[in-house]
């Protein structure tokens, strides 16, 4: 519709915003931000209507990355479907892991003991502490700050050599297993997990002092794309955006799962849902995640136990040693690999608190050895789209930080 | 958890009648199955009354089941109360020549993109939105690829044989 609409005979782009009326009053520019550009922290495209420096109007294109999970999780095994939540939010896949771990579980109807409930909150928790890490930092690079970036990506490493001695990956996790995980935390671990947990605080108060009450971040970040509680709602925005426009919702405590129930935490909101509340909401949950960390930790050391599955022979492979020598492992283990299991016929929504926002699994299952109909519900994708109205009115280089702040994950976006 | 199936039933048998197709619960999910026409009412209702107030969309999506002739296609929305943390499920079902549903940007801003992601995916086109095209696949796809009937590889090749499993 809006081409050859100017009246001095210029064609006008293509892809321009609707409202390309408007050009006859006035000259706009168009800029194009991305599909890859450094600022926008993966591939997408928007395409800027300018007025000067004041953004006027913005349209995103997405889909640059879109890898049909849905439809290849047709056609999968409900194990197999595991490496494919990796690739959602992969700056947090054992949360997407685990998520899917638990919907399956739901679907069955498994118990899962205390001592692996408790496991899997220290690892999510670890993961939303390298999520935030990585948005907040980004934040600082955005404004001009690579310091901070440098400095907290060593401790991301750490936690990442934390999830390489559980699991053996680092970023693409496939963490755990239908049923608790694959082995117990080992000595290299535990080290390493207590070695973090008394190193990491002091140095997250010093990226804290370069910027919380840094001027020149203040001034860049304050003001920068807020949106109000009301429009955050409407939007269907989840996760820390939603709290920083002063919404105290968690899934963690709305609907807990894993036991989080068992955990003291605080949900900190913020006022305005500018870039400042985004960062700052970010920043004190890895506080709390911290705490919960040190909590679940505590947990387990009275625990007695050693389990670290649950007892559901049906879908949790047997150790190997048993394959080779035991009948009934090898007719488990062959029916688990060649997805020979019936499950329950339903239709399940499981959500759990992702790294950024509430990411949900809407699954239908018809008793198959795949799911019939797979969804995910994916946070980012539904809160971007309010970026639009978000950066109306504002600076380019405010775009640029309120998009960064806004964590949004190319692979979830486009899944 | 309250029973709230029988409180949310009544409340819409009592506006909608017949409208309502089923009421039933699914694991944890009270699930009501919609005449297609009606669920923008039912939606707007249950936003604005001061007993329900769902005002939170979590997720929509579409589904195919193409062995339920003459209800193949289905659009179905997560509504979340975030007030007393009740969470439903609302179906609507129609057939393949008859895939127009009411649009529910007007009540949500959020539904844009996933209404413009279950036309991208099943070919529902959705009245009223403001921007009914593509969203994460190329425009000249021709197909829509959630459809069951949509191979997932490309069916001209024949390196990819999986017939011994079943696949």
């Amino acid at each position: 519709m809006s081409q050859a609409k100017n009246q001095k005979g210029r064609m006008v782009q293509q892809n321009a915003p609707e409202t390309a009326e408007k050009l006859e009053e006035k000259e706009y520019s168009i800029l194009n931000l991305g599909p890859s550009h450094p600022a926008t922290h993966g591939v997408f495209q928007n395409i800027l209507k300018m007025d000067g420096e004041i953004i006027v109007d913005s349209e995103p294109t997405i889909g640059y990355i879109h890898r049909a999970f849905e439809k290849l999780a047709e056609r999968r095994p409900y194990n197999q479907i595991t490496p494919i939540t990796d690739r959602l939010n992969y700056c947090s896949s054992p949360i997407n892991n685990i998520g899917w771990h638990m919907t399956v579980e739901k679907l069955i109807e498994c118990e899962i003991p205390k001592r692996v409930q408790y496991m899997r909150v220290i690892i999510m928790e670890l993961s939303r502490i390298t999520d935030h890490l990585v948005c907040n930092s980004v934040i600082g690079v955005d404004a001009g700050a690579l310091t901070g970036f440098v400095y907290v990506f060593e401790e991301r490493e750490k936690i990442y050599e934390i999830f390489e001695s559980i699991c053996g990956a680092r970023l693409t996790t496939n963490i755990g297993r239908i049923g608790g995980f694959e082995r117990d935390f080992n000595d290299v671990t535990w080290a390493k997990l207590k070695k973090f947990m008394k190193e990491f605080p002091p140095i997250l108060k010093e990226f804290e002092k370069l910027l919380v009450r840094n001027r020149i971040f203040m001034d860049r970040t304050i003001g920068a794309g807020p949106i109000s509680a009301d429009r955050a709602l409407n939007y269907g925005f989840t996760g820390p955006n939603l709290r920083a426009a002063g919404v105290d919702y968690d899934v963690r405590v709305m609907n807990p799962y894993s036991s989080y129930e068992d955990f003291k935490f605080d949900i900190p909101i913020g006022t305005n849902g500018d870039t400042y509340d985004r960062f700052m909401v970010r920043e004190h949950e890895i506080w709390e995640s911290y705490s919960i960390i040190q909590q679940a930790i505590e947990k387990i050391e009275k625990m007695p136990g050693k389990e670290f599955h649950a007892d559901v022979p049906d879908f949790y492979l047997p150790p190997k040693e048993e394959v080779y020598n035991n009948m009934e492992a090898l007719i488990y283990h062959f029916k688990i690999v060649m997805g020979e299991t019936d499950v329950p016929k339903a239709e399940i929504y499981h959500a759990v608190e992702g790294g950024n926002g509430e990411l949900g699994f809407y699954l239908v299952s018809d008793g198959g050895r795949q799911p019939y109909r797979l969804h995910f519900r994916r946070p980012c994708f539904i809160y971007y789209q309010a970026y639009p109205e978000m950066i109306r009115g504002n600076m380019l280089s405010d775009a640029i930080v309120t998009m960064s702040s806004m964590n949004v994950i190319a692979g979830e976006l486009d899944a | 958890m309250e029973d709230i199936l029988p409180v949310i039933e009544k409340k819409l048998r009592e506006t909608f009648g017949a409208d309502i197709i089923s009421a039933e619960m699914m694991r944890d999910f009270p699930v009501f199955t919609i005449k297609k026409d009606k669920i923008i009412d039912v939606v707007k209702f249950l936003y604005d009354d001061p007993e329900m107030q769902f005002r939170f969309l979590t997720d929509l999506c579409g589904v195919h089941f193409p062995d339920n002739k003459g209800h193949e296609l289905g659009v179905i929305y997560h509504l979340h109360n975030m007030r007393r943390n009740w969470r439903i499920r609302l179906r609507v079902f129609f057939a393949l020549n008859d895939t127009v549903v009411p649009t529910l940007t007007t009540v949500f801003s959020a539904a844009n993109w996933m209404e413009r992601e279950t036309y991208d995916f099943f070919g529902i086109t959705f009245k009223g939105h403001p921007n009914m095209k593509r969203i994460l696949n190329v425009d000249d796809l021709g197909g829509f690829p959630m459809l069951k009937e949509f191979p997932l590889e490309d069916p001209t090749r024949d390196d990819k044989d999986d017939k011994f499993f079943g696949r």
